[in-house]
């Protein structure tokens, strides 16, 4: 199998596009394909789930029957077969979980290290990053680092399966809170068959004292990834997460349906960060990542809720990352970067619905479209009757390089309230030869000109992103926007 | 061996014939001023040389430093020294003035095969040239270009000129669109970079600019050629007569 592995990566490096399109060849440990009450059975008790929960999952699944998938994005693609695929893979080790990181397969290790994340602690504290990491692999949570030095400040970081059975009370109160089982086709979907993820709590007045961050990747072939994280910062607590996610490079489309619920009580903040670089399929659009998201936060009163994205893969992005403004005084933010290139897709934005007084919200948006792809902006602003003197800012900038993309703005404005203020600009502009001509003047190449130029226009969405990833977004945008000049 | 040797050159734009045999020869550290009408052809000299798109080369050729320029990317001819002063500077919003001349400096190291700078060792060279040029340092932190006045725009041509040290610097129209005092400021730091070893061609319209960038040769372009060449005082009394005296009297 070796030499498989290895032909497969020589073949992604030749190419030069997608960089982690490598696959890990480690016996999976999978659920019959399709999808029925016994196949949310099997991942239940594949869990050692309580009853409460398993519970919880059928209701969600009988209600996703009912349900038809939502057709209204800008996205086209043929019907997905939802029997035609697994829902439940995991690392055969699994099934005698590892108690530490020596534990963990090699090989996993190993993958984890070839996306550039220190996994094991020595690293981190050798002070390459000071970031704790939950991964998950497939559908199963691989390893938390960090987690004593967290749990002296009474946080919890950990995968989900392990909340459910260490904090039952906790998942209980709060998972389903945000985007209920039955909020859409996809999040039922998720309720239904998720199999891991992360979850995390802070306690009262606990400023987290380190970047938490989770990285997804998709390894296993026709899987699904269904991955559910929780965050809850209590009264006046302080989190800012980040997750990253990447997938190998096959010819069929892959599935991906999250559901991400943020809940911030009284004066607490959270900041959300994420980078999607999922596998975007070929030039010709074969193969890819369908990702169809559903990230919710509920901001209580003074709180903040601030969502920073940079999805430059996927084959189809379908994701508006929300906020619920619900108490008073309580501020909403929407930072995000969508960067299609080729045949890509990509339908996102973002939903502010403002209740409470006096409540804000800004939302940043920039899209680049390249080659053949297409890029909506979809987003709305909701004013509530009784969120007086509510305000939003909305700004969206679209940036088109060559001329058989498309750029897409869509945004829903409703006002209930006569003193709520709502605001709307958006661009639309072309990378232009005179730029690109100047960039060259000076000796700068054609394509590092062009990555210039699109790290400018995004610019204000980078900067919200945690330091140590903002560099690494940066390059990401070169590498997404590779050989879409000359 | 000169610097830039130019020999009968015609070139096209969208199918018209711009130039229509050109002749230039410069030697190093020669300071040479190209002077003539509105549609004479002179930005589009400019542009055949650092080569930009749709401008294409029907006859003739160019050498510089022997090599022959219009076989290489206009990223090719940068990083060899050749140094284009645009007549309208490009706005790139969003991108740090600062960040976009490192990355300028360190390509053309780069291409030379020279160590790239760190952020010390660059800022140390940017901070000597801004001095140098009396530039302040908020400029730099600006977006490029973006907002800037047009005197902002053309002194910081300059300053990207004193930091990639070009061997043949190209000068458009650097006069237009400045007020006397700017035109001053311009020209001084011009003249700062004066050197044996690096030549310029200033094309102008006006004399004005030659009265403080004094050339060591002046040639008058009408209708794609050059069909006058002289010394400084021929500038003097193109001013004094004008063009269309001029060309007539040469044609």
């Amino acid at each position: 199998m070796a030499a498989v592995l290895e032909t497969i990566e020589t073949v992604g490096e030749a190419t030069d596009k997608y960089k982690h399109g490598f696959v890990t060849e480690i016996e999976m440990d999978r659920a019959p394909k399709g999808l029925s009450e016994d196949t949310v059975r099997f991942i239940s008790a594949k869990k050692n789930e309580p009853e409460w929960l398993l519970e919880w999952r059928l209701e969600a699944y009988r209600h996703w029957l009912t349900m038809t998938e939502p057709m209204w994005a800008r996205v086209g693609y043929p019907p997905i077969d939802y029997q035609d695929s697994y829902y439940y893979a995991a690392p055969k080790s699994d099934a005698d979980r590892p108690k530490s990181l020596d534990e963990v397969d090699p090989a996993l290790l190993d993958t984890y290290a070839k996306l550039g994340i220190p996994l094991k602690e020595q690293e981190v504290l050798a002070g390459v990053r000071n970031v704790a990491i939950d991964a998950v692999f497939d559908s199963v949570s691989v390893a938390t680092t960090f987690k004593d030095r967290l749990e002296k400040d009474g946080i919890i970081f950990c995968a989900i399966s392990e909340a459910i059975q260490n904090h039952p009370e906790l998942v209980k109160k709060y998972m389903g809170s945000v985007v209920p089982t039955s909020d859409n086709f996809y999040a039922a979907l998720n309720s239904a068959v998720f199999t891991d993820g992360s979850f995390c709590y802070i306690p009262k007045g606990v400023r987290c004292p380190m970047e938490l961050s989770t990285y997804f990747r998709i390894n296993a072939a026709e899987t699904g990834q269904f991955e559910r994280t929780l965050i809850v910062a209590d009264e006046g607590s302080y989190v800012s997460y980040l997750e990253g996610c990447t997938a190998p490079q096959r010819d069929e489309n892959q599935l991906h349906a999250a559901v991400v619920e943020l809940i911030a009580m009284d004066d607490a903040e959270i900041k959300y960060s994420t980078v999607q670089n999922w596998y975007p399929g070929d030039e010709d659009g074969k193969g890819g990542i369908y990702n169809f998201v559903t990230k919710r936060g509920i901001c209580e009163k003074r709180a903040k809720i601030s969502w920073t994205q940079v999805e430059t893969g996927s084959a189809i992005t379908w994701k508006y990352p929300s906020c619920i403004l619900k108490g008073d005084d309580s501020v909403g933010e929407f930072y995000s970067v969508a960067i299609t290139n080729n045949r890509q897709q990509a339908d996102t934005g973002t939903k502010m619905l403002h209740i409470g007084k006096n409540t804000r919200s800004r939302i940043i948006a920039k899209g680049i479209s390249a080659g053949k792809s297409q890029s909506t902006y979809r987003g709305q602003v909701r004013m509530n009757a009784m969120a007086h003197g509510a305000r939003n800012y909305t700004q969206c900038d679209s940036l088109l390089i060559g001329d058989e993309c498309g750029a897409h703005t869509v945004p829903y404005i409703e006002s209930k309230n006569q003193s709520a203020r709502v605001e709307h600009e958006a661009t639309t502009s072309k990378v232009s030869d005179d730029q690109l001509f100047y960039c060259r003047q000076r000796g700068i190449p054609e394509e590092e000109a062009l990555t210039l130029i699109v790290n400018g226009f995004c610019r204000e969405v980078l900067q919200e992103l945690p330091m140590e990833f903002a560099v690494e977004a940066q390059k990401l945008v070169g590498i997404s926007l590779e050989g879409s000049v000359g | 061996m000169n610097i830039l040797s130019i020999k009968d050159l015609h070139a096209t734009v969208d199918g018209k014939e711009i130039l229509k045999g050109i002749n230039l020869e410069m030697g190093a550290g020669e300071v040479h001023a190209i002077m003539g009408p509105n549609g004479s052809g002179k930005s589009t000299l400019s542009y055949v040389l650092s080569g930009r798109d749709g401008y294409e080369v029907t006859k003739g050729e160019v050498l510089y430093k022997g090599e022959n320029l219009m076989k290489m990317l206009p990223e090719e001819r940068a990083q060899a020294g050749v140094f284009l002063a645009f007549q309208y500077p490009v706005e790139i919003p969003g991108v740090p003035t600062v960040t976009f001349l490192k990355q300028a400096m360190n390509s053309v190291r780069k291409a030379r095969g020279e160590k790239e700078l760190d952020a010390f060792e660059f800022k140390k060279i940017m901070d000597a040239r801004l001095k140098e040029l009396s530039i302040v340092n908020d400029m730099v932190r600006r977006a490029l270009n973006t907002g800037f006045s047009g005197g902002e725009k053309k002194r910081m041509e300059v300053l990207q000129m004193a930091m990639l040290e070009p061997s043949l610097a190209i000068l458009d129209e650097t006069d237009s669109g400045l007020d006397i005092d700017a035109l001053k400021t311009v020209a001084d730091g011009v003249n700062a970079l004066r050197a044996e070893d690096r030549s310029m061609l200033v094309i102008t319209h006006y004399q004005r600019l030659l009265d403080y960038i004094v050339p060591d040769h002046v040639h008058v372009l009408s209708a794609g050629r050059i069909i006058l060449s002289g010394d400084k005082s021929l500038a003097l009394e193109l001013e004094e007569k004008g063009y269309a005296d001029i060309v007539a009297a040469a044609a």
